[in-house]
């Protein structure tokens, strides 16, 4: 599957009220490949991340997934139309997201977290659902903390038990929506690691990420956002060796007094 | 004051703690329907819902039970104390549970639905499983707290000759000449059971994951 296209966004665009948040975006992501969204606040890469999970609708162009489309399509005369419930949450099903703000549900323990779709969506038996959580959660480390509640987790824990909760519906395409920005630095590396494992073993990734670090070793696929649109996109050794753009080499200096210099060899 | 005097009052806080039970679980029913009214899309929903709160959380429960008691019987309606009792303190409380709980799904993280979304679940699956149980996990205190008002405010239902506790406590004040021995007693029936309420809320909070208080 390495190499085959997971997503297509052609000519995407998205708006609120008078403000551009994404304009004539074109970009594919392959399958297999870590694909890192960077840019300045406010450049649409989060917006981008959620129009791809459809929690955002996009206003124009197509997205497809695996070949299908994403909430809207083109019918016969070209028109715009917007496909039926059932078909969007078909498509999405291809999908897991990980969230800035890891959003486990509070009243339930980190186990009732990860096999509450495997309850309610796949509707395995309840044994079944809870030794696939239980292996998702060891997956992540986290077996022996099946019991607690997400108050009882540190952040990278909580972040940790939102991948398994991902990770056990069996997405082919991973999002992750800046899964580190509101942890401290002490634990934004345990989340990393996971992350790290599972672009080793081969998951189609998109990564919204501000850890530069993790962007220039970890993925094959860099894309540089800037005001609504792709200013760069490229290999991740060519993007960081050579920030000829003038945005972002602008962007990558502000990370420079952080110790990314080292990393991207700088 | 003797055995006697305890047995009756006790007899009362059986009245109270039953007027509160069906008025508070009554009232939880008619507030979830008026509360889902009041976040609907169709807006004459919004409206009644509105209306309705207004009405029954502006006038006074005491109010309330002296119309309800002497308007019933103008319209060819007959009913016993008990009954009016009962339509008063459901309405009352009713009205302020419907605002409580739209203020728990109001302030739900947008978040924690979104992820219900990922996953898969349906609209259904996501107002059963995530919107719901959370939304009652926010507003659980304030819960607990209109139950534990509604129970001591059922002490109104006196106005209207239901015999609960502070009925029997004045009645029995005014036969005794004592009613410093009958209020206290009265006093400690309403503690006990505000007790057993509090104790009760403290269990549903701990299913629903929240912290020992």
């Amino acid at each position: 599957m390495s190499g085959e296209i997971a997503i297509t966004m052609r000519n995407l665009g998205k708006r609120y009220g008078a403000h551009e948040v994404l304009r004539g975006i074109d970009l594919d992501v392959r399958h297999g490949e870590v694909t890192c969204l960077i840019g300045p606040s406010g450049s649409g890469k989060s917006t981008l991340l959620r129009c791809v999970a459809f929690l955002e609708e996009h206003d124009s162009g197509i997205i497809r997934i695996g070949g299908a489309a994403l909430g809207f399509d083109e019918g016969a005369d070209g028109a715009r139309v917007r496909l039926p419930v059932g078909e969007i949450a078909r498509v999405r099903r291809n999908i897991g997201m990980v969230f800035q703000q890891f959003n486990l549900w509070p009243h339930m323990t980190a186990l009732g977290n990860v096999a509450e779709g495997l309850r309610q969506v796949l509707r395995l038996p309840k044994r079944e659902a809870r030794e696939r959580a239980m292996a998702h959660l060891g997956r992540v480390g986290l077996a022996e903390k099946a019991d607690a509640y997400p108050s009882q987790l540190s952040g990278g824990q909580q972040q940790r038990v939102a991948i398994a909760r991902a990770l056990a519906m069996d997405p082919k395409i991973m999002l992750f929506d800046e899964p580190t920005s509101s942890l401290d630095p002490e634990l934004t590396g345990e989340v990393l690691t996971v992350m790290r494992d599972l672009a080793a073993e081969g998951m189609t990734m998109l990564v919204v990420t501000h850890e530069i670090g993790f962007a220039a070793h970890v993925a094959q696929h860099v894309v540089f956002l800037d005001q609504a649109r792709i200013a760069l996109e490229g290999r991740a050794g060519e993007v960081f060796r050579k920030p000829w753009h003038p945005r972002l080499s602008q962007f990558l200096e502000t990370y420079l007094d952080r110790g990314a210099s080292v990393l991207l060899g700088g | 004051m003797t055995w006697i005097h305890v047995y009756l009052l006790a007899m009362g806080a059986l009245v109270t703690a039953g007027l509160s039970v069906v008025s508070i679980t009554v009232g939880l029913g008619i507030g979830i329907l008026v509360c889902a009214a009041s976040l609907a899309k169709a807006a004459p929903l919004r409206w009644v819902a509105r209306v309705y709160v207004s009405f029954f959380r502006g006038v006074p429960l005491l109010v309330l039970l002296l119309l309800i008691y002497h308007l019933l019987p103008q319209i060819g309606i007959d009913v016993p104390g008990v009954v009016a009792a009962l339509v008063g303190l459901t309405l009352c409380t009713s009205a302020y549970q419907a605002e409580t709980l739209r203020g728990g799904f109001v302030n739900i993280a947008p978040g924690l639905v979104e992820a219900g979304r990922m996953v898969g679940l349906s609209g259904a699956q996501l107002l059963v499983r995530i919107r719901a149980p959370i939304a009652l996990r926010l507003t659980l205190p304030a819960l607990v707290n209109e139950a534990i008002m509604i129970l001591k405010a059922s002490s109104l239902v006196s106005v209207v000759g239901v015999g609960d506790i502070t009925r029997t406590a004045q009645n029995l004040s005014s036969s005794t000449y004592r009613p410093i021995e009958m209020f206290a007693c009265a006093g400690v029936f309403y503690l006990v059971l505000n007790f057993v309420v509090a104790r009760g809320g403290n269990g549903l909070g701990r299913l629903l994951g929240l912290p020992r208080a």
